[in-house]
């Protein structure tokens, strides 16, 4: 999983951030409840990055502008308490699926109320091993087993770090 | 003898087929070709005259007839369709009988080998038919498609295939089926297109190319099932050398705009667009460009107005995009040749639809608007271009225009520049809009005033504004009210030191302003035309502007024919000591030079106000005025001037102020008259009012009361009344300059986590604001303090207020860049604590608390 001298995708194609969610009037009324939706899942989302998958450690490229993650591929239901996120690796064979999964599995489960049921995917055929990732992603036991292991866990923080994300 | 007979119609023209008269009847049987072929022209020539003269079961003798003639000899074959066709214009054609006739059409007569005259007869009778037996037709469903592509594949003659053509028109507009010879249709069609034809010299037809182009065009742009094949068609048509091919391909694409939506274009989009930026940024003909261009707008055009599924990508955005990806770059290079065409490409796409025109505008005007500002040569072309993109705004979506800030900033801008323009061309769209009642008259006023940036246009614009202010009592809403205002201190704000606008608001604004003013005080019906802020704005707009009067002759006020013994001034009715407001901005934005008149009566006349009025508004204008002039004034009292002025008898008042917090009930508003103290009013009493206003006197007054106020706290009995002293000393400290927050803080620090407690939310929220910039760069003493910090700040997250919860989350985070060593012995604590809040239901203390848990979560973890 770490990283290794040689680079996968040395070269990403790099794709433009989306702007900051508007305020709007509701936002900042006390009497109106905002639910959970699903900007605000790919806001949260958009601040992983991966520095691991690049040649230039200074300047990490987030999940947004690699394209691993969209918008219309984040649902959430609030009233149901459900979050599904697909994920799209930038390229079929990337080994870094499974940390880009567990990263985003991690940071949802640090980021959202306990009551969320969550499931992390791979957006279907965009991945060589797609189920064999998935499946572990699924898998509760395996998840906490990961991040036992404080090299992962190293990894996966690193990730998660708000200030690998330039300004911050 | 025959012809004659049946033109008569004296007698049943069957007789003459197979009657007793011999001769007809014998060279219609003859075994000689010719012969028959003669019997069979007499037949058809007389059916033309009289075809509608006939019976039905005559006709349907006559169908049967000929149907069988067409497997005759060949010679006999011309006769025949002309026969033929005359019978399909008989209104008593048997049911059954156009389908057959079709039918044996399609199978016996090989159309294309068949001589021209003979062809066009064919084309007849389907025009005929479908004009006449549009069901039947249909009934034989795709067939007839077929048997239409087949007839008319290979047709090389023009006036046929103008008939051939108008088939095909009516098959796509009348609905009939294609089924899978859709492409067959096309392709047999499409293989004229682009249509090269010159008319012979002396043409006797008179058939133009124009006529072809266009009625090939009708068919096929007539169907999106088309799209498929059509748009790769004027791809590979595009690359043609030919220019009359490259314009007939571009209006056709141009054409097919008004039909296609985002499902038939968005999978051609970035082949289509590549050829358009060629074709355009290439070519040197203008009928080219013009072409590309509309082409341009009718895509634009086509896919802002398609309806989007709830999970489809906006294909509108993806276009614009390709679009702005290579033209923007284009703009910042105004000496390269490829600048006007991208100008012109963007107009074309702004210009196509309103959603359209704001994505381009908001990509585009900051760039230019930079250029314009930033580039010290700045070539002729930038501003131009920016008019180029304004003129197109204006002409097709102007109400859209003040949606976008930057084609605002834009038009303010090119306003300067080319005032007359926009004095003629928009000062009078925008007022009918105004008037008109428009929904969108709200952006119309704002966008009135980010124009008037020149006099002329000021003398414009005011007049439109002022008569809104003038019909305001018949009926406008007070919040459009309010905006007109805010666009009337804008303008004056705008103006600065103008002197010209400064004229204007002198001999127009002013007077009218307050005129309306009083006269809706007298009429008493403030309260729904004139609410309080509105006076508030108005009387800011009026100081601004009497600050711009260097003669400061106040001798202008109101011209009309009020009552004289008007006394705004006593307290008998509140609305109209609101008015006081207007008085104070007057008299106290001018000047300390000037002198005003009689300014012993109106102070003690002030001060009566101030102390017996009931209404909050009007007490304080007219206490604030009463400062304003006092500060002014070589000896004075109140304290807040005298502390601007360090006037010796401060002092002795803030003492006064101080054994106030001591009071029980006035404890609270005298620390808010702390807040009063402290703040910037924005008034009265500034800099820009010409006030005296001595430099730091802030921090002067905070070194001479904090240690009063801490000493006085602790000596207090806990209670209401400890709260009011953390409230004074809170609004003290949040209205200090940073550099001194920060080095009076630690002292204060105690105190200040005694504030957090404190149940006002008011002070917990300018506590937090003060805390967290402490919190990142903290002083030693606070970390012995680091229990009670964190658990009041935990004690904050269920704060009813949501301002009060986002700081507290803040300064957590804060907290989370401590040494480790100091705050990991929370983490575990504070984790649990965060979970709550990230199910708050505000979206903005959410967003907070995400942050700030993240970051606790990786307080001592490896790779942080």
């Amino acid at each position: 999983m770490s990283g290794g001298t040689r680079l996968e995708n040395a070269n990403p194609l790099v794709f433009q951030r989306s702007g900051e969610r508007l305020l709007t009037a509701t936002d900042e009324d006390e009497n109106v409840a905002d639910p959970i939706d699903d900007r605000e899942i790919f806001d949260i989302l958009i601040r992983t990055v991966l520095s691991q998958s690049i040649n230039d450690p200074e300047h990490p490229l987030s999940l947004e502008e690699l394209n691993v993650v969209e918008q219309l591929r984040v649902n959430v239901n609030d009233q149901d308490s459900t979050v599904a996120v697909e994920f799209t690796p930038t390229i079929p064979h990337c080994s870094m699926a499974t940390l880009i999964g567990l990263s985003i599995k991690v940071k949802l489960l640090r980021s959202l109320p306990g009551r969320f049921k969550i499931d992390v995917h791979i957006t279907p055929g965009t991945h060589a091993s797609e189920d064999a990732v998935n499946k572990q992603l699924a898998d509760k036991e395996r998840v906490a087993a990961a991040l036992e292991n404080s090299q992962l866990l190293e990894v996966v923080n690193q990730c998660l770090s708000s200030r690998a994300i330039s300004g911050e | 003898r025959f012809p004659r007979l049946a033109i008569k119609g004296s007698g049943p023209i069957i007789g003459k087929v197979d009657g007793p008269n011999p001769k007809p009847r014998l060279s219609l049987t003859s075994s000689e070709p010719q012969t028959r072929g003669r019997g069979v022209q007499l037949l058809s020539q007389v059916l033309q005259q009289c075809y509608g003269n006939l019976q039905e079961s005559e006709v349907e003798v006559l169908v049967t007839f000929y149907e069988n003639r067409l497997k005759d000899h060949y010679v006999i074959m011309p006769h025949v369709l002309e026969g033929l066709k005359a019978l399909t214009k008989c209104l008593v054609l048997p049911p059954g009988s156009a389908v057959s006739i079709l039918k044996s059409v399609f199978q016996d007569a090989h159309v294309q080998s068949l001589m021209l005259a003979q062809r066009s007869c064919v084309y007849c009778i389907l025009i005929n038919l479908m004009d006449s037996r549009e069901e039947e037709l249909k009934g034989l469903g795709s067939d007839f498609v077929f048997g239409f592509v087949q007839s008319m594949d290979g047709e090389r003659d023009p006036r046929n295939l103008l008939l051939a053509f108008q088939i095909a028109r009516k098959i796509i507009t009348q609905g009939y089926e294609m089924g899978k010879f859709t492409e067959e249709f096309f392709e047999v069609t499409s293989c004229y297109f682009p249509i090269d034809f010159t008319p012979p010299p002396n043409d006797p037809h008179g058939i133009t190319q124009e006529e072809l182009i266009l009625s090939l065009r009708a068919v096929l742009t007539g169907s999106q099932r088309f799209a498929e094949y059509l748009l790769p068609l004027i791809v590979e048509k595009l690359d043609s050398d030919v220019q009359s091919a490259k314009v007939d391909s571009l209006q056709t694409l141009a054409a097919c705009g008004s039909l296609y939506g985002h499902k038939e274009l968005s999978e051609f989009l970035p082949g289509l667009w590549s050829s358009l930026r060629r074709e355009v940024f290439q070519t040197a003909s203008e009928k080219v460009e013009t072409a590309g261009l509309s082409a341009v707008s009718a895509l634009v055009a086509s896919l802002s107005r398609s309806v989007l599924s709830s999970d489809s990508e906006d294909v509108l955005h993806v276009f614009l995009d390709l679009i702005l990806k290579d033209c923007l770059h284009h703009l910042a290079e105004p000496d390269l040749k490829l600048v006007w065409p991208s100008a012109k490409i963007l107009q074309a796409a702004s210009n196509a639809s309103y959603r359209a025109s704001l994505k381009v505008m908001s990509a585009v005007m900051p760039s230019l608007l930079e250029q314009y500002n930033t580039q010290t040569q700045v070539s002729n072309d930038v501003p131009l271009l920016l008019l180029l993109l304004v003129k197109s705004v204006l002409a097709n979506h102007f109400c859209s225009l003040s949606s976008s800030l930057a084609v605002m900033e834009c038009c303010g801008a090119l306003a300067y520049i080319y005032p007359e323009a926009f004095a003629m061309r928009m000062v009078p769209r925008l007022k009918e809009a105004i008037f008109s009642g428009t929904s969108v008259r709200r952006r119309c006023v704002t966008a009135l005033a980010s124009v008037s940036s020149q006099p002329s246009l000021v003398q414009e614009s005011v007049p439109v504004l002022l008569q809104i202010l003038t019909s305001a009592h018949t009926g406008m809403g007070s919040y459009f009210v309010t905006s007109v205002c805010h666009s009337l201190q804008r303008i004056a704000e705008q103006a600065g030191q103008d002197p010209e606008v400064g004229q204007i608001f002198h001999d127009i604004v002013i007077p009218r302003l307050l005129g309306l003013a009083i006269q809706a005080a007298l009429q008493g019906e403030t309260l729904s035309h004139w609410p309080a802020h509105q006076v508030h704005y108005a009387s800011l707009m009026a100081s601004r502007a009497v600050r711009l009067f260097l003669d400061g002759d106040v001798s202008f006020l109101p011209e009309n024919a009020f009552p004289s013994n008007l006394q705004l001034l006593k307290v008998n009715s509140c609305y109209q000591t609101r008015t006081v407001c207007l008085l104070m901005a007057c008299v106290c934005s001018l000047p300390r030079s000037v002198e005003i008149p009689e300014v012993d009566r109106l102070l003690v006349e002030l001060e009566e106000l101030s102390f017996t009025c009931l209404h909050p508004f009007s007490y304080t204008s007219a206490a604030k005025c009463f400062a304003g002039l006092i500060n002014k004034r070589p000896e004075g009292r109140t304290i807040k001037t005298l502390l601007l002025r360090y006037h010796p008898l401060s002092t002795s008042l803030t003492d006064k102020l101080f054994s106030l917090l001591g009071d029980s009930e006035l404890a609270s508003h005298a620390a808010d008259g702390f807040y009063l103290l402290m703040s910037d009013s924005p008034d009265v009493l500034n800099r820009g009012c010409h006030a005296n206003v001595r430099i730091m006197y802030r921090q002067r007054f905070f070194a001479e009361n904090s240690a009063k106020l801490v000493q006085s706290f602790n000596s207090a009995v806990p209670g209401k009344r400890k709260a009011a002293y953390l409230k004074a000393l809170s609004h003290m400290v949040n209205n200090l300059p940073k550099q001194v927050q920060l080095t009076e803080l630690p002292a204060l620090l105690p105190l200040l986590l005694e504030a957090l407690s404190c149940p006002d939310q008011g002070v917990q929220l300018s506590t937090l604001s003060c805390l967290q910039p402490v919190l990142l760069d903290p002083p030693a003493a606070l970390t012995t303090q680091l229990d009670g910090l964190v658990a009041r700040l935990l004690a904050l997250n269920s704060s009813p207020s949501m301002k009060v919860r986002i700081a507290s989350l803040r300064c957590i985070l804060a907290l989370s860049h401590l040494p480790d060593h100091l705050v990991l012995p929370f983490r575990a604590k504070i984790l649990q604590a965060l979970a709550v809040p990230l199910d708050d239901k505000k979206r903005l203390v959410r967003k907070e608390a995400v942050l700030a848990r993240g970051e606790w979560f990786l307080l001592g973890n490896p790779g942080r």
